[in-house]
């Protein structure tokens, strides 16, 4: 009996760090961009679904694959296209306004991904290798949910190694603590910004495409995974890209564990749990007091 | 004409359009039930501006203190007693109260950070009532309940069937919601207020409190917000889900802005603008959202005094 319930907690507390894992890769671009642009990224869900819908409309001809490589850059290039064109034009206003123009583009995504694809949703197929469960003993965890983790965890990895070692990625660790003195230190700003921004939409990309092959294609999906980045990012700390490795795990587990307990409580949790970190640590796990404050 | 004559010319020409609404509405194509909606959705969008527009605090989350008062409402209304007052009593409260709660976790901090915690709390109740469907009917919405004719001693006013009767009723409401608000925004609190927006850090120097007096205009807001959500609750008889949801927020929010947040009247004008055109734009295509995010996106671009300020800047020019 004792066995039972270890196994059944072990059992949720792993599938909590493999929800956790991918709420990581959407929370990690977003918080990229909120800590150098002071963007809150309404739309990182619309690019989320975009990345898994141009990856379904690419399977056929690339192959899974094919289309998990090719879906994140072009899903990088429109972001890009939009930051240029959009977004940088409201960089040096109040916040507000780029909050309310990114979601008045979710909305544009959303009806215009129904538009182009259909309101109902869409399978996209994964290798079927990968759907597999690993054991059926134990944890009915599939390999692809595996692999979710997997390429989860290198993608996270490469972007540390990138911020730590390479030119760009210092200059952009920099901004983001003092983007005045690196623009002053004669660093080309505007070039920054799309970068990084660029490369959390890659992210968002990727994480569609990954989420498609879970649960399959709909309009709506961006939206509702999007709170728990938001969630992620507040209890790790604004400003901490650690704290929102660590935010995206903590809440996957706990609505893993609370699953298993109480379901129809597994989504207000997270909201619990970020409550007491509020009350407890005001500016967030890994925050550091005066960012973004 | 001197300034103050034109200012009181323009208050009893808006207080005249509004009790004649139901006189003029058939005419541009409208209906009276447009009009009670456009008075509840118009208060909602200035509490939300008493806090952005007057203390410069944005909180994206004003949603749930809206859909707590339609629920707090329509539950009582449902389940308790058939009294209109009392709902809109209770509505306020819950709506009030848990803001108030909710707030001191909120207050200390600033810009994009309150916004993000204020989007994220309002989900929270977003969530409860949808799944609570034992109480709230979940995702179908609670129903039935209705607005019950009001006595007044003297007389009784059906404000169920007949929609005219319901309007002035609401305006009343809203007259009687934002006299309140005008008062203590003319009150030394209001231009506290004022001065925070202006400069945080100077006003703290002067030993304002400013936590405290952030947590009380975001209080005061909520309540405001929660009388709008309970009112709201009248004019459909019914309260769901997305009432709660952070969209309703942001389209708060965006009413403020396309009005001209800085001014006392914009964000009725911007609710006048937001709710005709979704009524008009959602009765021709299913893809409306589109239009909406179109026109968030050439208000924040194009215009972001907004429309009064825009035509402000124009009479000044």
């Amino acid at each position: 009996m004792c066995d039972r319930m270890t196994q059944l907690l072990l059992f949720n507390v792993t599938n909590g760090l493999i929800i956790g894992a991918f709420y990581v890769l959407m929370a990690i671009g977003l918080s990229l961009i909120l800590n150098l642009s002071n963007v809150i990224n309404f739309a990182h869900g619309g690019f989320l679904v975009i990345g898994g819908y141009i990856a379904y409309t690419l399977e056929p001809y690339l192959g899974f694959w094919g289309a998990l490589i090719a879906s994140p850059f072009l899903t990088a290039i429109i972001g890009l296209a939009i930051e240029r064109v959009l977004i940088s034009r409201v960089y040096g206003r109040d916040p507000l306004y780029s909050l309310l123009l990114t979601f008045g583009l979710a909305f544009i995504f959303e009806d215009g991904t129904r538009f182009i694809w259909g309101a109902n949703g869409k399978p996209f197929t994964i290798p079927a290798f990968l759907s597999q469960p690993l054991s059926n003993e134990f944890f009915f965890i599939t390999g692809y949910r595996l692999f979710m983790v997997a390429m989860a965890a290198v993608m996270v990895s490469l972007l540390f190694l990138l911020l730590r070692f390479t030119r760009a990625g210092i200059r952009i660790r920099a901004g983001t603590l003092d983007l005045e003195t690196v623009a002053a230190l004669g660093v080309n700003v505007r070039g920054l910004r799309s970068l990084n921004f660029a490369v959390g939409i890659f992210l968002a990309g990727l994480s569609g495409v990954l989420a498609g092959g879970q649960l399959g294609l709909e309009p709506t999906m961006g939206a509702g995974l999007l709170m728990p980045s938001f969630v992620a990012i507040i209890v790790g700390g604004v400003g901490s890209l650690p704290g929102t490795l660590v935010g995206g795990l903590l809440i996957g587990v706990a609505s893993g564990v609370t699953a298993a307990i109480f379901p129809s409580a597994s989504e207000a949790i997270i909201y619990v749990l970020m409550a007491v970190v509020l009350l407890i640590r005001p500016r967030g796990l890994f925050g550091e007091e005066g960012m973004l404050t | 004409m001197s300034e103050t004559h034109r200012k009181l010319a323009i208050l009893a020409a808006i207080w005249a359009a509004l009790a004649c609404m139901p006189l003029w509405m058939p005419y541009v194509g409208g209906y009276t039930a447009l009009g009670s909606r456009v008075l509840v959705l118009g208060l909602g969008a200035m509490s939300v501006n008493f806090l952005l527009g007057f203390t410069g605090v944005l909180s994206f989350g004003h949603a749930a203190w809206f859909g707590l008062g339609a629920y707090g409402c329509g539950l009582i209304l449902k389940f308790i007693a058939l009294s209109t007052p009392l709902g809109l009593l209770a509505g306020t409260l819950l709506g009030g109260i848990c803001g108030a709660i909710l707030g001191t976790l909120i207050v200390r901090r600033r810009g994009v950070y309150f916004a993000m915690v204020t989007i994220a709390f309002g989900q929270v109740f977003y969530y409860i009532a949808f799944q609570w469907s034992s109480l709230t009917g979940g995702d179908d919405g609670l129903r039935p309940f209705y607005r019950q004719p009001l006595h007044l001693g003297f007389a009784t006013v059906d404000i169920l069937h007949d929609s005219a009767a319901f309007y002035y009723f609401v305006l009343i409401c809203f007259a009687a919601a934002i006299a309140v608000m005008g008062f203590i925004l003319r009150s030394p609190f209001g231009r506290t207020m004022l001065a925070i927006r202006e400069n945080e850090r100077r006003a703290r120097f002067l030993g304002i409190p400013v936590e405290m007096h952030i947590w009380i205009a975001f209080t005061l807001s909520c309540f405001f917000m929660a009388f709008a959500g309970s009112l709201y609750a009248l004019v459909n008889n019914f309260a769901d889900p997305k009432g709660l949801h952070y969209s309703q927020s942001g389209d708060f929010v965006m009413m403020a802005v396309m009005g001209g947040m800085r001014s006392f009247w914009g964000p009725l004008l911007g609710a006048i603008v937001f709710v005709v055109l979704q009524d008009y734009i959602s009765s021709i295509t299913i893809n409306w959202q589109i239009f909406i995010g179109l026109t968030f996106v050439v208000v924040v671009l194009f215009f972001p005094r907004g429309l009064l300020g825009f035509l402000q800047q124009r009479r000044r020019a």
